[in-house]
């Protein structure tokens, strides 16, 4: 096994665990998503209009929600130091950290979103549409929420911060997450031109993350 | 292979820990670092594993894999033990073994070394400090690396493990390999030198032979 795929499996297995956060997120996007029908009333075509909306607010806040533990874990425990000292690129080795956590936390999104869409009355095309937007978008917004788990790795309390540091960063991907959504329903602008910038925007995301987080993990160790 | 130290000087916080302490380490030599606390004994490991930056003098090794860095060549036992409450005893090691890169297969043989092959599929949450210890032990037989840099390693052990080791111990010098160990209690080894790192801001490097 290579130590990238050790990483990968070690992760992963610590995510499915007692104590691991990967049910948290998709359960925590279940509630905040239920939540809304209730606060806005029963108004179908509301709900219908700010669904891709919600889900899409409920889907960034959920993926943030287990990564402030992604590095400070590590730290904790000493594993951190041992990670620095091997001989597989930090940079890889993070952007490793992050595919595992997307898998665990945000690929669970993904996959639930057309379900709990059904409480916002989105029908099918609607649904289709979205869960390719959240497919897209979710690895950018885990990508970008690891520069901010690694400033945030040797703070107590480092939650907050990981929050006030990173969600001003993700507007962007929500808001062509939710252009693109909404051009598949309402129109006037065709799904593919939001929907490309998109792509665009996590394709830099997966690059610009890793080395961000993994030179902010260096300075932290000194 | 020869691991030297020339004017070694650390800075961490803004303030000198120490400076000027040169030591020089060749295979099947082990060296200790003494010194009260705060000496800068754990940041000298840290400094040869590459974890905290050089802020003087220089380090080298000779004889080693010219590809890698000191620390990519060494072990390194900090305070921590590394380990992941939720993986059982084997799969914490098998882990370790795979990112450090160990060819090896048989995880039994490491963990029969240190007591534990009987807990191989407990969770390590349940293990005791000195257990925890002993599975952090594991892992430096499971993978050879010739430079191992143990920060306190017989804390929490007790007297039966202490013995097994300074077996270990010995077993990697005879094999070839360097031991740095910062401790308070002294080694059971043989021929073991000591660096002291007690002294004013600019440390004096004493250098006994200890028998």
């Amino acid at each position: 096994m290579t130590p990238l795929a050790a990483i990968l499996i070690r992760d992963m297995r610590i995510a499915v665990r007692v104590g691991g956060g990967a049910l948290m997120g998709v359960l925590f996007f279940l509630v905040v998503v239920t939540l809304v029908p209730f606060a806005l009333g029963p108004d179908l075509a509301l709900l219908k209009r700010v669904g891709p909306a919600i889900l899409w607010l409920a889907a960034l806040l959920a993926s943030l929600l287990a990564l402030d533990r992604l590095f400070a874990a590590d730290h904790d425990d000493g594993s951190l130091d041992l990670i620095l000292m091997g001989r597989a690129p930090l940079e890889i080795v993070v952007a490793t950290k992050g595919l595992a956590h997307w898998l665990t936390t945000g690929l669970p999104l993904v996959i639930a979103a057309p379900l709990i869409g059904l409480f916002l009355n989105l029908d099918a095309p609607a649904a289709g549409a979205l869960v390719l937007t959240l497919l897209v978008g979710t690895p950018a917004l885990t990508f970008i929420g690891l520069i901010g788990a690694a400033i945030a790795v040797t703070l107590r309390r480092g939650g907050l911060l990981l929050a006030v540091l990173v969600l001003p960063l993700t507007v962007p991907v929500l808001i062509f997450g939710v252009a693109a959504a909404n051009a598949a329903v309402v129109g006037p602008i065709p799904f593919g031109t939001p929907f490309t910038i998109l792509c665009a925007l996590t394709l830099a995301s997966l690059v610009v993350g890793p080395f961000a987080a993994a030179a902010a993990l260096r300075q932290e160790m000194e | 292979m020869r691991l030297s130290a020339t004017d070694l000087a650390c800075r961490r916080g803004g303030r000198d820990v120490f400076a000027g302490v040169s030591f020089s380490v060749a295979s099947g030599e082990s060296l200790t670092i003494r010194g009260r606390n705060g000496a800068g004994k754990s940041s000298l490991l840290r400094i040869v594993a590459g974890l905290v930056r050089i802020a003087g003098g220089h380090l080298s090794v000779e004889g080693g894999d010219p590809e890698l860095t000191v620390g990519e060549q060494a072990h390194y036992l900090g305070h921590l033990d590394a380990l992941k409450p939720s993986l059982s005893v084997e799969e914490n090691l098998r882990f370790w073994s795979a990112f450090l890169g160990a060819t090896a297969v048989d995880f039994n043989e490491p963990l029969r070394a240190v007591g534990l092959d009987a807990l191989a599929d407990l969770p390590a949450a349940y293990l005791s400090a000195g257990q925890r210890r002993r599975l952090s032990i594991a892992r430096l037989l499971a993978v050879k690396r010739p430079l191992w840099l143990l920060d306190e390693p017989t804390s929490t052990l007790d007297a039966a493990a202490q013995l097994q080791l300074s077996a270990i111990m010995q077993t990697h010098l005879a094999g070839g390999g360097i031991i740095l160990a910062a401790t308070h209690s002294p080694l059971p080894l043989d021929g073991a030198r000591e660096l002291n790192l007690d002294g004013a801001s600019a440390p004096t490097v004493a250098m006994e032979e200890s028998a």
